[in-house]
């Protein structure tokens, strides 16, 4: 059995910010995109608890503390967007919201 | 941690202009809700009031600099000018959108509340000397600006331009995240001059080159803020979508503030490192100007065309970062004042040229404005002018300090491409100039209104800003140089 190390979670928020980076880059459904930023921010947090443990430190988690309540905040306001957004075009995928163009 | 926890008085005074503005977008919401009916116009004039209060106060805390909070504020001219700057530029704008709001039926107390939230975080960012407030700061601005882009709800358009503005900007803040997670891992701190300290003992090593990869991840998403290339593919879809006093905003203190955290972050943690970064925002500078410029010149929309020239204008400011040099930070605060001068004053009076419903957006609308509304074209062709460089306008200076820095530092080719692209954008102002002057209005067209109230004045300011920093560049000049010293 190998231990767990700080490197194995640092692999598994790389894992997580490319699945978001790439959930973001190729889907057209706009919640799946909402969806694939917060994968993304999740990221963030067990990269920051993952140092926090390594150093011995508690500043990392209070950090992820931060990261999850900006996280919920800015999802709340997106989610009210896509609303409004689907009250005037009834559609939430991206490929057709395309009022603006040149 | 100390004993004691409590702050002490004067760090309390330093963090002062951001407590008054965020009692005040509370003391907004909460004056909305039980005003009821009545017209919100003097919402907007409280806004605005209580902004001067906290530049007053910004002016205050400047008289006692240092640090608060352990180190996450630090009060210096850096600080205060930034401030200021965000701080006018939230004034213009509720100044200029009171009348637009009335006609667009949407005056509401919301609209001024989230104004001056967003100023609140902005003014957080430009203060801030460590990563986590950096952070909030960002945030608290960028949530204010998703949902003030659509604002006025029922318009497609509107809803359109937030939901882009909501989808990349929050994209660009997770990858700022996951680069600061990492500058955290590889440093152990996030305090900035920390951060600088650690990098400068591990030079060469792992944890410096780790710190440069995390640096490269923050460069995109403070890249995405300021619409630099290859970052810039949201602004003309969300400028041209947001309502017209918005993109004012959104084109000028966002903007400002992201520039302020890229060159506290740049140049103070990653200032040892700066060869390794450079390359970055030489190419980002370039590419921005061309992009922004040449896509500027084929747009029939004034609004597209303004929103692609922000970004050229992003590229001439990344060109005076690259410079890396205290003359480079201070042609970059001097440019930014007049960029938010000439630009807030474009989007707003534009916002009021394209009549209801900002219908007649294009080129032609304009046509005959020069005879019809003399005020209001004057206006509009200084902005122009300041916007192309035209000496005696604030945009010649700012021009002029960006590629004096950028020679200082050997930059010869990137300022010839910059004096190239500057040439090519003069073409699609000038057109607007002609249009305006030379072209007989069209039937079709209703006339534009007079001028009035808050706008007149926001406009006037403007102009006379845009004028004064022109012919007497002297006084802000001192000021900026005495500010760019950033703490090491």
């Amino acid at each position: 059995m190998h231990p767990v190390t700080t490197a194995h979670y640092l692999w598994l928020s790389a894992a997580l910010l490319l699945i978001g980076t790439i959930g973001v880059l190729t889907r057209r459904n706009i919640v799946i995109i909402l969806m694939s930023i917060e994968l993304i921010l999740n990221a963030v947090t067990i990269n920051l608890i993952a140092f926090s443990k390594y150093l011995g430190q508690a500043h990392g988690q209070v950090f992820a503390i931060f990261v999850i309540t900006v996280a919920v905040a800015e999802a709340a306001v997106g989610l009210g967007i896509l609303i409004a957004l689907f009250r005037n075009k009834e559609t939430i995928l991206a490929d057709e919201v395309d009022l603006l163009k040149w | 941690m100390p004993g004691n926890s409590l702050p002490a008085a004067v760090e309390l005074v330093r963090f002062l202009p951001e407590t008054i503005l965020v009692l005040l977008g509370t003391l907004i919401m909460v004056l909305e809700a039980v005003t009821g009916d009545r017209p919100k116009t003097f919402l907007g004039h409280l806004a605005a009031a209580g902004l001067g209060l906290a530049a007053c106060a910004a002016v205050y805390a400047h008289s006692s600099p240092g640090e608060a909070f352990s180190g996450m504020l630090v009060v210096d001219g850096f600080t205060t000018f930034f401030r200021l700057l965000v701080y006018a530029v939230g004034i213009l704008t509720v100044l200029s959108s009171c009348q637009f709001l009335t006609r667009e039926r949407a005056n509401t107390g919301e609209f001024y509340a989230l104004v001056v939230f967003s100023v609140a975080g902005q003014s957080v960012m430009v203060a801030s000397h460590e990563l986590i407030m950096i952070f909030i700061g960002l945030e608290i601005s960028s949530i204010a600006t998703y949902v003030l882009a659509g604002f006025l709800r029922d318009d497609p358009r509107a809803t359109e331009s937030a939901v882009k503005y909501f989808l990349l900007g929050s994209f660009a803040t997770a990858f700022v995240l996951y680069g600061i997670a990492w500058i955290y891992g590889a440093t152990g701190s996030t305090e900035l001059t920390a951060i600088r300290a650690a990098v400068d003992t591990q030079a060469g090593r792992e944890g410096a080159m780790l710190a440069a990869v995390a640096a490269a991840l923050m460069f995109v998403g403070l890249g995405f803020k300021v619409s630099g290339a290859p970052f810039q593919m949201w602004a003309p879809d969300v400028y041209q979508g947001a309502p017209s006093p918005v993109s004012a905003f959104l084109s000028a203190g966002p903007k400002a503030a992201a520039f302020a955290v890229f060159l506290r972050v740049f140049e103070t943690a990653f200032g040892s490192i700066g060869p390794l970064w450079e390359p970055l925002f030489w190419i980002s500078a370039l590419l921005s100007m061309t992009i922004g410029n040449f896509a500027a010149l084929v747009q029939g929309n004034v609004k597209r065309m303004l929103a692609y020239s922000s970004i050229a204008h992003a590229g001439y400011i990344l060109v005076a970062l690259t410079a890396r040099s205290e003359v480079g930070t201070a042609a970059v605060m001097f440019y930014l004042a007049a960029y938010a001068l000439m630009n807030v004053g474009a989007f707003a009076l534009l916002g009021h040229l394209t009549r209801k419903g900002e219908r007649f957006q294009k080129v032609e609308d304009l046509a005959g404005l020069g005879s019809a509304q003399p005020l209001a074209a004057a206006l509009f062709s200084i902005f122009l002018l300041s916007l192309i460089g035209v000496p005696l306008t604030a945009g010649f200076f700012g021009k002029f300090y960006i590629f004096k820095a950028a020679l200082d530092s050997g930059l010869v080719w990137l300022t010839v491409l910059g004096l190239l692209n500057s040439a090519v954008g003069a073409y699609y102002y000038l057109r607007v100039l002609v249009v305006m002057y030379m072209r007989e209005a069209s039937e079709e067209v209703p006339p534009v209104e007079a001028l009035s109230g808050g706008l007149r004045a926001a406009l006037l300011a403007c102009s006379a800003g845009t004028l004064a920093l022109g012919i007497f560049p002297g006084p802000v000049l001192d000021f900026v140089n005495r500010s760019a010293t950033l703490i090491r």
